[in-house]
């Protein structure tokens, strides 16, 4: 493999004189109300965030999502929240994923600075292509935990092994024509947060 | 004129259009200063953005042999390409053992830089680009006029154009929302249909062997995660040496890009998935001999948000495509001259140095002291105008002698009172053409200085 070597021969020759690793940065952004500005966040996205006391209620809030309600199939990996109609079990083939309507999906944690939620892809396994390829996404982050900042994130996530994780903040959007925003560019048309607890 | 200068004037014949673009560009820079402004530790966070990567940059070969150890032992396979040539022959190898013919791409402007699509093209692949915007230029058989919104210079009734010829959208539709619908639809079938998935990096984490793409559109995600093979491409500066270094460059990156908070969507890929495979290309193409030099070597820390384009007057005003490089802006005029001095001589030059690039750098590449150093170095290796160099030349010869620029500040006011007005616009040359000269003062300022002192 010469590209290999010749690369790193030219970077080690190129090399300035090793510079120092800063120290973390500390004092980063503390919000009093870490859920409150995650939902407000996660509104001005194009998101929605509803708070749920408890898993009773939560069954009701997602039955109660117009979403649910003019969905054909929905593929939930959070039976607490949705029972599901789409056998993912049996599904080897991310393409036959195409056609879900809805899929309730399972978020570690949420961001505060950003909206953002952690999902890992444990959850999904091979069928990562869920998160993307669904018409309108519902996650459920139980119990409703919300850090300020990515530095909280990162300082929560371990990356030891194969995987694969996602932050997804609101749905996919486009302002690609003349700076018009649109929500719904090829992935999820809606994301819907609900916080439990 | 300069290569620059020429296209420039081309794109400013258009008087109305110039001002839209302007316009548009600068409604994202406005965004960008709305976001960071809510972050109250903003500077920090550049501060410590360019210290991460002056570090990871001064140990990049150590760095570069971390990642590829962690990334093989998840499962990745790793190519690795000196120039375009050998990056473009991996891809198309990776390819063509698998029979793939099929291929869609979301946002790289490494494979930009190395014409990967026209590569694969010639070879029998059909290579789709899924970001809506890349998806336009590449109808148009355009390159991205800017790298963070590649049709940023199109106008929606072109668009309408482009899609009712090639999406059989309704003529005269002009409408975002509909055109991206209909994108959709179309994109939708060729995510379905690919046999492979080709993505940029973001970032890569030298500690895991991940890597980090981010998208708005899913586009990316979507293209890897249904078909089973997976291709990323990076350049050797994609590097960071931890993954808790993520928050910083990912709190940055899209604030400065577009002013949202994050991207929608910001994956981190650890290994192939379950029953598929992942390829990383990772690619030199003159970045070690940039880390070779002292005075350029910053310009290896930029995470290509576009910030520098949004505010950058020239920019704004003569549009992407007047800078003919895979970069444009004020960071792609300094790429750009490093790799092809003379192709590139004049875009140091396309800058009023007014150093606005600087303060909105989330890295804070000293940009406006990098384009100065390029004049200074290209005119040193004589790949400058030689009318350039004379004047400069001469400027300094008359700086060091203070007589002789007393005498000729004499001569220059009295020229300045008595030559008619046009004589003289030509005699400024080009820099006389959109600007007006002073009326001749009758004192120098040292003089009227003096005198005033003296009355007091």
């Amino acid at each position: 493999m010469p590209a290999r070597e010749d690369i790193l021969s030219a970077l080690r020759v190129a090399a300035p004189k090793p510079v120092p690793r800063p120290a973390p940065l500390t004092g980063t952004l503390v919000f009093a109300d870490p859920v409150a500005q995650f939902s407000q966040m996660l509104g001005e996205v194009g998101g929605a965030c509803v708070r749920v006391p408890s898993e009773d209620g939560l069954r009701a809030a997602v039955a109660g999502l117009a979403v649910i309600g003019s969905a054909k199939k929905v593929a939930s990996l959070v039976p607490e929240a949705h029972p599901g109609n789409v056998h993912l079990a049996a599904i080897d083939d991310p393409h036959a994923l195409a056609s879900v309507d809805v899929a309730v999906v399972r978020g570690e944690f949420g961001v505060a600075e950003n909206g953002a939620v952690w999902v890992p892809g444990a959850a999904l396994g091979p069928r990562r292509a869920l998160l993307f390829v669904c018409q309108h996404l519902v996650l459920v982050v139980d119990p409703g935990l919300v850090v300020n900042t990515l530095h909280e994130a990162y300082a929560r996530l371990r990356f030891d092994g194969p995987g694969f994780g996602c932050f997804v903040s609101g749905p996919s959007k486009t302002a690609d024509i003349e700076q018009a925003l649109v929500i719904g560019a090829h992935g999820a048309r809606s994301a819907t947060v609900f916080l439990v607890g | 004129m300069t290569a620059h200068a020429e296209k420039a004037a081309a794109f400013v014949a258009n008087d109305a259009r110039m001002h839209w673009h302007d316009t548009a560009v600068w409604h994202i820079r406005t965004k960008r200063d709305k976001a960071s402004s809510a972050v109250p530790e903003w500077e920090e966070l550049r501060t410590q953005a360019a210290a991460l990567k002056a570090h990871t940059i001064s140990r990049l070969a150590e760095y570069l042999e971390a990642f590829e150890r962690n990334a093989v032992r998840l499962g990745a396979v790793v190519h690795w390409a000196s120039t375009p040539a050998e990056h473009n022959a991996a891809v198309l190898s990776i390819l063509e053992k698998r029979g793939v013919k099929r291929l869609v791409k979301s946002k790289s402007m490494l494979t930009e830089e190395c014409h990967l699509n026209d590569f694969l093209e010639k070879h029998g692949v059909e290579v789709i680009d899924t970001d809506l915007g890349e998806r336009i230029v590449q109808l148009a058989k355009e390159p991205p006029s800017h790298i963070v919104m590649p049709a940023i210079h199109k106008k929606r009734e072109e668009i309408g154009e482009l899609f009712h010829e090639h999406l059989k959208t309704e003529a005269g539709a002009s409408d975002p929302k509909y055109l991206t619908e209909a994108a959709r639809g179309h994109l939708r079938e060729k995510f379905l249909a690919a046999e492979a998935g080709l993505t940029g990096v973001n970032f890569a984490v030298a500690e895991t062997g991940g890597f980090v793409v981010c998208t708005n559109e899913g586009n990316a995600d979507l293209g890897v995660s249904l078909p089973p093979i997976h291709i990323a491409c990076m350049g050797v500066e994609k590097l960071v040496a931890r993954a808790a270094d993520l928050a910083v460059f990912l709190r940055l990156l899209a604030r400065s890009g577009t002013g949202q908070p994050v991207t929608t969507y910001t994956s981190h890929f650890h290994g192939p998935r379950p029953g598929g495979e992942l390829h990383l290309v990772i690619v030199d193409n003159g970045r070690s001999a940039l880390l070779a030099s002292e005075t350029h070597r910053r310009a290896l820390s930029c995470i290509r948000c576009g910030a520098c384009m949004n505010t950058c007057p020239v920019y704004r005003r003569s549009g992407g495509f007047s800078y003919d490089a895979t970069v444009p802006g004020p960071i792609g005029s300094v790429l750009a001259p490093s790799r092809e001095p003379e192709r590139y001589a004049g875009l140091p030059f396309a800058s009023s140095l007014c150093g606005s690039c600087d303060d909105v750098c989330p890295v804070k590449i000293d940009l406006h002291q990098q384009l100065l150093a390029w004049r200074h170095e290209l005119s040193a290796r004589r790949l400058t105008p030689a009318p350039k160099r004379l004047a400069a030349r001469l400027g300094s010869f008359v700086l060091r002698r203070p007589w002789l620029y007393n005498l000729l500040g004499f001569f220059g006011r009295a020229a300045l009172r008595w030559t008619p007005r046009g004589l003289l616009a030509r005699l400024a040359g080009p820099w006389g053409r959109q600007r007006e000269l002073p009326p001749g003062p009758r004192r120098s300022f040292r003089a009227e200085l003096r005198r005033r002192r003296a009355g007091a």
